[in-house]
């Protein structure tokens, strides 16, 4: 089951590489002669309401949804881990601080948060990458700190304490690559909302600005006309849970890969 | 003559695992009758476990018994349908696990649990069914049954758990009952008096038992009879008396000499006499008979057969001292050599002389390991501040700790509790002070305040004549080298993200500021050291046995060439006949690198085989400290005294000494006023044990009172004077009351 969500996951990243290259049309070239087609051999997913190529749109939408999910998570897991680790290892007051913030962040709807700090700053990639970062950062703390709080009392720990090491190797050297594998699940789970999230911004008309083949304006501008076109809404739309399936899929195999008792619980 | 009542023939199972099948138990045969106990030893892997839950059709999902049957009273359990098990366990098979406390529901009373065996099995009421469990726990020498019922299992001490697991098994009087492991999680005093019940139970109730255990102390008090077991088969059984006297297979006879006895000597300051511990000498005895220094204990070289490369002959072969061609033909059957006695070995006769004994017992030798002490080239710019050994620091303690205290919990609130309590010992160059103590007594806090790793909440620590600062931060890269420690848990003890040579050139970069190309050479070497192979070098820790790591954390301790090394129980998650070549290593390398240990155990024998001074701790106070011939002898603090008297011997003919500590019922913490032993004491006085803390008495026959501050008591303070207790009783009294008794 894994294994086929990470083949079609691939698939999916390699239209995000490679996607305006293999594109049959510009995603861009209207075509009014051509509009409202249905799938056929010259349109794979049909054309729609300016005569655009769905498909073509849809691979190069692919490039938007990794690039924003993709670069937000990862800012999210770098920065998240940094705050938890040092939440975990630098004592009650840090702690606390740190801590508190985030839960006043986690306490807000995700989607609402992302409304209210996207209307306020305005839309552009890089305002979505921030907001995805300050969303997701909660949880990859939570996850760094509670690594951190197990760790910190193993004996292995204590072994580089008593041979002098610093506080930052402690940190980044020893307990760092052990919480690796919770991390990287947690990332990739994360990088699966994110794409719901984009694609929810971008039919909410607070994602990337038009003309560029955002995944959920295509579906927000493709309700007026489900009833003559419905590819023009089913394939975006597909291609939406498509994408988010086979990561969560691909997540839980990891996990099973990192945490073999997941396995054996399920006997 | 009727058939036994418990018996399994030619029993054979199989997990089911990703990695294959692992056959962890073979073609094995073992009968119980009514009223007896056959102990079923062997070491982790052995697959006694196994066989025992095969036996009662007992196994996990993915068990499976190959071939066999398993006859209760002439009924085969394993070919009764899966439906009808629950209703065989519990009434005619009882099974006791190692810990109590995963086996009760912590949901409900003691009480409820207790009874719902009544009620289930033998179709009583609710108030019939309490009687009966209130009898039961009465019969396992409660004193106060009502009170038990009444708590959840949290609310009791794992000890009382115990035995009310026991009672719960027994309750139904089943025909035969399971114990796996019963007292391994319990102390020596509770695990005494879990014996004892155990022992009277079995005469009056006439259970036939199966009792699993790795202690061979343990065996020789409640078997009858004792099968031993190996990578998953039967190498010899035999009556109890008969097995450890005379032992016809030679992993039994190594095994047996692979612990140390109590009673059988330290290393040095060895008693002349032979009388002073007074347990066992039989043991000592005969291991001096065979030829084997007693210094020096029998360990069993290799590791067990891989389960998907099982040798065809003999399956000890690999590791067997007196392995011959004919020995890996086949595999030997079990064979009656002697009446009542089976054993597989081919070469059984062998074991009858005194020589053949000496040449099957495996006693590795340092002879061909080169020296840890290494050349000043590798130790680095910082080796000067080493300590040199001369005469002066001979007198000088290396490790002085003077009245260390550490509290855990806000003062003046029912949390806070003194889990060290002016501890104040001191261990000098290239000897070992053993800590021993039962858990909760603050050995282990009192090792990691000593290390740095928990600050001190008053209380001085001397490395050599020089003040250490408490926090491990704050010493500074020469002072931590000088100081190490070995930790309890091998698996914890290294990062498994790590390679064994980089856990290991990480303390000589860090500590000896060696480049990488000299740490990894020095690595190699401490590797070579310790006697782990040098292709360990580029593994992760996972891929290394428990003995092995131990090593490993023994090299990295010994990386910055430490003159204290702190040992916090180092080798009780190990196995027996890995045990005894660790203890050999700590040994070699005090001699070689004149290095001082603090050695913490709960084993009496093994801490008298390593130790030159002992201290006893109960409850963070240090009870009696001394010589280690003298503390073993009396007169004795009436804990040492107790401690004494509890540890099992491997020895089935050594009488049960008779001091026993009534285990506690409540599992909360907190420390009783005066004489905080006072409550368990078996020597109690009175008013003035409850109320006033006892006074130090010193073997020169000077009293310091509790209370005076440890400098006016000049130099010979009881941390140094040759033997000193902490008790209200006169020495000559002690001596009067416990030569007696």
């Amino acid at each position: 089951m894994a294994l086929a969500a990470t083949s079609v996951f691939i698939l999916f990243l390699f239209a995000a590489l490679f996607g305006p290259l293999v594109a049959p049309y510009d995603h861009t070239a209207q075509d009014a002669a051509q509009r409202l087609q249905g799938p056929s051999p010259a349109h794979l997913m049909g054309t729609d309401n300016f005569g655009r190529d769905v498909f073509s749109r849809v691979l190069v939408g692919t490039q938007g949804v990794f690039y924003l999910g993709g670069a937000g998570t990862f800012l999210a897991a770098v920065l998240g881990t940094a705050l938890g680790l040092i939440a975990g290892y630098a004592g009650r007051l840090w702690d606390e601080a740190i801590m508190r913030v985030l839960d006043v962040l986690l306490a807000f709807p995700a989607l609402l948060l992302a409304m209210v700090l996207l209307s306020t700053v305005g839309p552009s990639d890089i305002n979505l990458i921030l907001v995805i970062t300050i969303l997701y950062i909660p949880m990859f703390a939570r996850i760094a700190r509670s690594m951190v709080l197990d760790l910190r009392t193993r004996e292995f720990v204590e072994a580089a304490r008593l041979r002098g090491e610093s506080r930052r190797y402690i940190l980044f050297g020893e307990m760092l690559p052990n919480a690796v594998a919770p991390l990287l699940v947690e990332a990739s789970i994360r990088f699966a909302y994110s794409i719901f999230l984009v694609a929810s911004l971008g039919f909410l008309g607070l994602g990337v600005a038009p003309p560029s083949p955002d995944w959920g304006r295509q579906v927000n501008d493709a309700r007026t006309f489900f009833d003559v076109a419905p590819w023009m809404l089913l394939f975006p739309a597909a291609a939406i849970s498509a994408l988010v399936i086979s990561t969560s899929l691909m997540a839980d195999g990891l996990r099973r890969v990192f945490d073999p008792s997941v396995e054996g619980r399920r006997r | 003559m009727a058939p036994p009542t418990f018996q399994v023939q030619d029993l054979s199972v199989v997990y089911e695992t990703d990695s294959g099948p692992v056959p962890a138990a073979r073609r094995i045969s073992l009968s119980v009758d009514r009223g007896e106990t056959l102990g079923l030893v062997g070491e982790s892997g052995s697959g006694k476990t196994t066989l025992a839950l095969a036996a009662i059709n007992y196994l996990p999902a993915n068990g499976r018994v190959k071939q066999g049957a398993s006859r209760l009273n002439g009924l085969d359990l394993l070919r009764l349908p899966k439906r009808e098990m629950p209703r065989m366990w519990g009434s005619r098979i009882g099974l006791v696990s190692q810990d109590p406390r995963s086996a009760m529901n912590p949901t409900l009373t003691i009480g409820r649990q207790l009874d719902e065996m009544g009620c289930r099995h033998l179709g009583l009421g609710r108030r019939e069914a309490r009687d009966l469990a209130l009898a039961m726990l009465g019969k396992m020498g409660m004193s106060d049954p009502p009170s038990v019922v009444g708590r959840y299992p949290h609310q009791l001490s794992g000890g009382m758990l115990q035995l009310c697991a026991i009672a719960m098994a027994l309750l139904t009087h089943p025909e035969v009952v399971i114990l796996d492991e019963p007292t391994t999680s319990l102390d020596v005093t509770t695990q005494a008096t879990v014996l004892d019940v155990l022992t009277e139970l079995k005469t009056e109730l006439q259970t036939a038992a199966l009792y699993i255990t790795h202690n061979l102390g343990v065996i020789a008090r409640v078997a009858d009879r004792v099968a031993v077991m190996y990578a998953g088969e039967m190498l010899e059984t035999a009556g109890v008396k008969a097995l450890f006297a005379r032992p016809l297979h030679p992993y039994t006879l190594n095994l047996l000499r692979c612990v140390p006895h109590l009673g059988a000597g330290a290393r040095a300051e060895r008693p002349k006499d032979g009388k002073a511990s007074g347990i066992t000498r039989a043991a000592a005895a005969e291991a001096d008979a065979s030829g084997i220094p007693s210094a020096r204990l029998a360990s069993i070289p290799g590791s067990l057969p891989p389960w998907d490369d099982l040798p065809r002959g003999c399956i000890f072969a690999p590791r067997c001292p007196l392995v011959m061609d004919f020995c890996r033909v086949s595999r030997p059957p079990l064979v009656e050599v002697e009446p009542l006695r089976w054993s597989t070995c081919l070469r059984w006769q062998v074991l009858l002389s005194d020589e053949g004994r000496a040449q099957a017992v495996s006693v590795e030798t340092r002879a061909g390991v080169p020296p840890l002490v290494e050349d000043t080239r590798s130790r680095g710019p910082l080796a000067d501040g080493g300590l040199q050994p001369s005469q002066e620091a001979v007198s000088v303690p290396v490790l002085e700790v003077k009245d260390a205290t550490k509290a855990f919990g806000p003062a003046r609130s029912r949390a806070h509790v003194k889990a060290v309590d002016g501890a104040s010992l001191s261990v000098p160059q290239a000897r070992t002070f053993g800590l021993v103590g039962e858990s909760g007594s603050g050995k282990t806090t009192l090792a990691r305040v000593i290390a740095g790793l928990e600050l001190p909440s008053s209380g001085r620590i001397f490395l050599a004549g020089e003040s250490l600062k408490p926090s491990v931060g704050a010493r500074g890269p020469h002072m931590l080298r000088r100081l190490q420690m070995v930790f309890q848990s091998p698996d914890g003890s290294f990062n498994p993200r790590m390679t064994v040579g980089r856990a290991l050139m990480r303390p000589l970069m860090i500590m000896n500021r060696l480049d990488r190309k000299n740490a990894r050479e020095r690595a190699l070497e401490l590797l070579e050291a310790v006697r782990v192979p040098a292709s360990h070098f580029d593994r992760y820790p996972s891929e290394l046995s428990g003995g092995e790591k131990q090593r490993v954390a023994i090299a990295r301790a010994f990386a910055g060439d430490p003159d204290v090394v702190l040992c916090d129980e180092p080798i009780s998650s190990l196995d027996v006949s890995v045990q005894s070549s660790v203890i050999n290593l700590l040994a070699d390398l005090q001699e070689e690198a004149g290095t001082a240990y603090l050695f913490i155990s709960h084993d009496l024998a093994v801490v008298e085989h390593l130790s030159h001074r002992v201290g006893v701790m109960y409850l963070g106070k240090l009870m009696e400290i001394g010589e280690v011939a003298k503390v073993l002898a009396p007169p004795y603090h009436p804990y040492t005294e107790a401690l004494l008297s509890a540890v099992p011997v491997p020895d089935p003919t050594a009488a049960s000494k008779p001091v026993r500590l009534h285990v506690s019922v409540s599992s909360s913490l907190g420390i009783p006023s005066g004489c905080r032993f006072h409550p368990r004491c078996p020597r109690y006085l009175g008013d003035i044990c409850r109320l006033q803390a006892p006074p130090w008495r010193l073997s020169d026959g000077r009293v310091i009172p509790a209370l005076a501050p440890t400098s006016a008591a000049g130099p010979d303070r009881p941390a140094e004077a040759a033997h000193s207790i902490s008790c209200h009783i006169p020495l000559e009294e002690l001596v009067r009351l416990q030569g007696a008794g």
